[in-house]
């Protein structure tokens, strides 16, 4: 509850922010991963560059693709009508990280750059093949969500680098959903699924599917997807899927003391079959 | 005619200040010149101290002192154990404020840092460098009392605290062999940690010049504080103040007395200057009090046609690497007494073994003691009733114990004051409609769904407790309380009392309990406490004892007033006192009712004494010290009703009915939110509380994130009922209502979620119930011989 002592600065432009970072330094935008960490002495960044004040890092624009500025509050996310429509799967996701209060300040880029393994909106980022969007010292680059979760809170981020925004491409056309078994305690993701449906006739042209919680980092499935793909998703295809998820992530499980990593690996496939049915629905 | 003010259901006036955050607690108090201190703790359960160097952070800016234990010397004495059970061979090992050579489990502390600012005095705490000489470690208490387990004290041989054997052995086993059906099983009460919403603090400011300490803590008894505070300290008791403010939340984790406690004390001693320190949760987690901590081999027996013989029971009882407080009392009297419940079962038995571990110190959590019988014995009946093919619930209504009046002996030597079982649990039945929910139960099990009940009866001892009892069995102090009823001249009343409710609304119901009594307008009376040197001498708030003990004092402190008012008035209208009559605080002439005078008019003219009786003293204040004759023995019956998701292993719980029995409620609202709390606690038990150790004995549920407390969207509405039978021995008959809700919950759920896997062939599973375990167990169980479903019986 007593961090250790650091410098803080509020930026107010990105590029400020870019050029005022230190080595050891870290951007703080809502807060409510970075605090926390640094409250318990878990670390100690010597300077926090606040990111929050800079107007153009915030916002949803829906121009063809998603496009969702980096510091944009969950509970904004999840109350836009356009990411409702073009991924709805995020505006639910959003809608489930932590609590109100959480979501009224916690935002995506800095969700997503602390990457908790069992956060809920990266398993939808990675369903969905969303970009993220980074500016650094040297410039700008983009990086698919699924190269940029690497592991355990380990992303692609380079050191001063700062993500800038997060574009999905428009899935209106999909049937899209995220449904998560939350832990009791934390109300993280014991297992989060993301499923995104593209129906053609009554056949699904194109399954995208993802896993969180129960992994290291969120994964994309190409073993349920594969099952799902060709299909009318019937029961046979569902059943496929929900056997197949538990190896697509079999190499990336992760457990707790309460809810081992055996057990979160067989309820990927009960909740993949969950999320097929509410994106259905 | 006025409504009665006795079972209103008026606001807690308590609560304006606690919801609006207004309240001051002990961190809000600020002293000018106050030094910070922040405690350098283990990191490891065990192990040996070979060097502390303070040299960096005495450097620090802002750093006055860091101090070890060699630097108090003989200046703190250990902190005492102060329930010294007799017969039990107890041992009291040496509870040094800061360890000594040896720290015992992660987070005793090891030094202190005394800075001017928080932040410095915690980077100080960090830059302490100690060289540690890991041990080996000890957390589970059937493993810590084996062949080979590391000794955690030199002079507490095998681990062994105290050996308690409550009834005859050979007596219990003669029952035992001679029944038609014995059962048997491993129960694991789970160790859990209080999580009062405010953790705990401390500031001492000692004055050098007059000698006097202040001790602001958060504290549930700050007259046992300020005797344990000097006893530690040395001071005179009458040169220690102890106040406890605000305090937000105890559960029993506020009455031990503390190493911080004496560590500022005696930090404040040293330099003359306040020193305040306040816990984190984290801190909280590790090094205040957990609850429960047992590993139980019950057994009971019965013959085939369900009657309950006997229970015998061997209790392994984690004590953590200290003997807290009151901890050797909570495992032993506090539990063993409870085995017989509210059945017509003679034959008890019960070895109760406290064990050092080195786990955190545990002590009293709310119930302490009770829940870890109740529920063993709830579940022994139901293992009885599947045995022998009986619904659980007609086991239960043939061996409950018949309603009663006055006293009712039972074989642990109890005198149960007034019952009646069987009229609580046949209204608990009705409104669960019991009868039709076997029923739903089979049509579910047609569709794949997995619908149990558990019902608990129950009855429990609290309201502690008679002064000689406490002396017989070793509590090291008295249970009464005393209270002073003082009124003003203009008509306004003071009572202050020894207790020190911190949460429960005690404010409002004991201002009603005087409104009652007096007639004074329930907002013209304030009920002050929390501070020894304003308040009469009393022993504090727990084992729901505030409203019956302290509750007693102030009815009697009332009538005495009311006896003087009355005579009073008599003299003042000339009348012949006798043919005074009393009605909603106005005394009038029998005969003549437009002459009166109200209480108001009476204190008034107490105060100023112009007129007053032959013999009668002036002024309205009367002081009542009451010691209770016997316990108050509240009883009910608790159902749940739970769905038990069999793909996940989820638990959803679907309806929860309380039939519970205080006596008169004071304040049905109050006593509601005594049974919601403590439901949820309980229930919490059940289903997803339970703190985790390492093998090595790190906590490893040491937040919130992994340590799941109850939340709201877990509950149904809960379904609340009453009986109302008076205690007999209490003034105005109420029973303790502040632990009946933990002690029935917790088996009222296990037994529902054991109902609903009982068709899956699970028989067993360890506590807390998660979603994992369960899910696991299902999958054990899979193929292996099916136990009868209940409804199925009931059909046959």
């Amino acid at each position: 509850m007593w961090p250790n002592k650091f410098d803080y600065l509020r930026a107010g432009s990105v590029d400020e922010a870019l050029a005022s970072i230190s080595d050891d330094g870290k951007f703080l935008a809502g807060g409510h991963s970075l605090l926390p960490v640094m409250k318990l002495r878990l670390d100690a960044p010597e300077q926090l560059v606040d990111i929050g004040g800079i107007d153009s890092l915030s916002g949803i624009s829906a121009n063809g693709d998603l496009s969702i500025g980096a510091t944009t509050t969950h509970a904004e996310i999840a109350a836009s009508a356009d990411v409702q429509t073009m991924c709805a799967g995020l505006a639910s996701a959003c809608g489930q990280v932590g609590d109100q209060a959480v979501r009224n300040f916690g935002t995506i880029g800095g969700n997503i750059a602390h990457a908790d393994p069992a956060s809920d909106p990266p398993t939808v980022l990675v369903a969905c093949g969303a970009t993220i969007n980074i500016q650094g010292a040297d410039g700008s680059r983009s990086v698919g969500a699924e190269d940029f979760f690497v592991d355990l809170f380990e992303t692609a981020l380079d050191d001063g680098e700062l993500i800038t925004s997060v574009s999905l491409p428009n899935c209106s056309d999909c049937r899209c959903a995220y449904v998560k078994f939350p832990h009791p305690a934390s109300r993280y993701a014991i297992v989060g699924v993301a499923v995104c449906l593209k129906m053609d006739d009554g056949t699904c042209a194109q399954a995208d599917v993802a896993v969180g919680g129960a992994t290291v980092k969120a994964v994309k499935c190409a073993g349920a997807e594969a099952a799902l793909a060709g299909t009318t998703v019937d029961d046979a295809a569902v059943n496929a899927a929900a056997e197949a998820v538990k190896s697509d992530i079999a190499d990336w499980l992760a457990g707790d003391i309460a809810y081992p990593e055996s057990y979160r690996q067989q309820m990927a496939g009960v909740f993949l079959k969950r999320a097929i049915a509410a994106a259905q629905s | 005619m006025s409504t009665r003010i006795f079972g209103s259901g008026i606001k807690r006036r308590e609560d304006p200040r606690l919801i609006t955050g207004e309240a001051r607690y002990t961190d809000d108090i600020k002293l000018p010149g106050v030094l910070h201190m922040a405690v350098v703790r283990s990191p490891y359960a065990h192990a040996n101290i070979v060097s502390i160097d303070s040299s960096a952070a005495e450097a620090m800016d802002g750093v006055v002192a860091v101090y070890t234990s060699e630097d108090i010397g003989d200046g703190l004495a250990g902190l005492p154990t102060a329930w010294l059970i007799p017969d039990s061979d107890l041992k009291t090992p040496e509870h040094p404020a800061l360890a000594k050579g040896k720290a015992r489990y992660v987070g005793d502390g090891v030094a202190i840092v005394l800075a001017d600012d928080r932040y410095r005095a915690q980077d100080a705490a960090d830059a302490v460098v100690v060289d540690y000489e890991e041990l080996p470690a000890v957390i589970d208490p059937e493993e810590a009392a084996g062949e080979g387990a590391p000794l955690i004290h030199d002079d507490v041989e095998g681990n062994i605290a105290f050996r308690w054997v409550m009834g005859d052995r050979e007596a219990s086993d003669a029952v035992f062999d001679a029944a038609d059906v014995v059962v048997s099983e491993r129960i694991l009460q789970q160790r859990l940690l209080p999580t009062a919403m405010e953790t705990r603090a401390a500031m001492a400011q000692y004055n050098p010049a007059t000698q006097e300490l202040t001790l602001w803590c958060t504290s549930q008894n700050p007259h046992i504080h300020r005797f344990i505070i000097s006893a530690v300290t040395g001071l005179n008791e009458n040169k220690v103040r102890v106040i406890a403010p605000e305090v937000g939340g105890g559960f029993g984790s506020k009455i031990p007395c503390y190493p911080d406690e004496a560590l500022v004390s005696w930090a404040s001693m040293k330099l003359g200057v306040p020193v305040k320190w306040t816990e984190t949760r984290s801190e909280n987690y590790l090094i205040t009090i957990h609850g429960r901590d047992h590993v139980q081999h019950v057994e009971m027996a019965a013959a085939n046609d369900g009657t309950l013989l006997g229970v015998r029971a061997t209790v392994y009882a984690g004590m953590g690497g200290y003997l807290s407080t009151a901890a050797p009392g909570i495992p032993t009297i506090l539990h063993g007494l409870l085995y017989v419940g509210p059945y017509t079962m003679d034959s008890v038995f019960c070895e109760s073994i406290g064990v050092m571990t080195n786990g955190t110190p545990t002590d009293a959590y709310r119930g302490a003691g009770r829940p870890e019988a109740t529920f063993l014995l709830e579940r022994m009946v139901d293992n009885v009733a599947r045995e022998i093919g009986m619904d659980p619930v007609e086991v239960r209504r043939k061996n409950l114990i018949p309603a009663f009046e006055d006293g009712y002996e039972v074989a642990t030597t109890l005198i149960y004051d007034s019952g009646d079982y069987p009229a609580a649990f046949e209204k608990a039945l009705d409104m669960a409609g019991y009868g039709d929910f076997r029923a739903q139960q089979n049509s579910a099990a047609a569709e794949g769904r997995y619908l149990g009940i558990g019902v608990t009866t129950y009855t429990e001892m609290c309201g502690l407790g008679p002064s000689q009892v406490a002396g017989a069995v070793g509590f090291q102090g008295g249970l009464w309380e005393s209270a002073t009823v003082r009124v003003t001249p203009t008509g306004k009343v003071q009572a202050l009392i020894g207790a020190s409710p911190h949460g429960q609304g005690s404010e409002t119901t004991l201002a009603q309990i005087i409104s009652e009594e007096l007639g004074f307008p329930v907002d013209d009376i304030e009920v002050i406490h929390g501070d020894t040197t304003e308040t009469p001498m009393g022993w504090g708030t727990y084992g729901s004892r505030t409203t019956p003990v302290t509750g007693a004092a102030l009815a009697q402190a009332s009538r005495k007033l009311k006896e003087k008012a009355r005579v009073l008035a008599g003299h003042l209208m000339e009348a012949n006192v006798d043919d005074i009559e009393y009605a909603d605080g106005s005394f009038s002439v029998k005969g003549s009712p437009d002459q009166a005078q109200s209480i108001q008019d009476v204190a008034l003219m107490a105060h100023l004494a112009w007129n007053m009786p032959e013999g009668m003293d002036p002024g309205f204040e009367e002081s009542q010290f009451y010691d209770p004759p016997n316990f108050v023995y509240p009883f009910g019956t608790h159902i749940a009703v739970v769905e038990v998701d069999a793909e996940t292993g989820e638990i959803e719980l679907q309806r929860y009915i309380a039939v519970d029995d205080c006596g008169p409620q004071i304040n049905p609202e109050i006593v509601a939110g005594q049974i919601h709390g403590g439901v949820v606690q309980g229930v919490a038990q059940a289903l997803c509380e339970g703190a985790i150790y390492s093998d090595d004995g790190q906590l490893l549920t040491g937040s919130m994130m992994d340590y799941c407390m109850p939340k709201a969207d877990m509950f149904p509405n809960f379904e609340l009922g009453e009986t109302v039978t008076p205690s007999p021995h209490h003034p105005v008959g109420v029973k303790g209502v502040g632990e009946t809700g933990t002690i029935a919950s917790t088996p009222t759920v296990y037994n529902a979620v054991l109902d609903a896997l009982a068709p899956l062939g699970v028989k067993q599973i360890d506590m807390p119930l998660t979603a994992a375990k369960v899910w696991s167990a299902i999958q054990d169980a899979n193929g292996q011989e099916k136990p009868k479903r209940l409804g199925d019986l009931l059909n046959e």
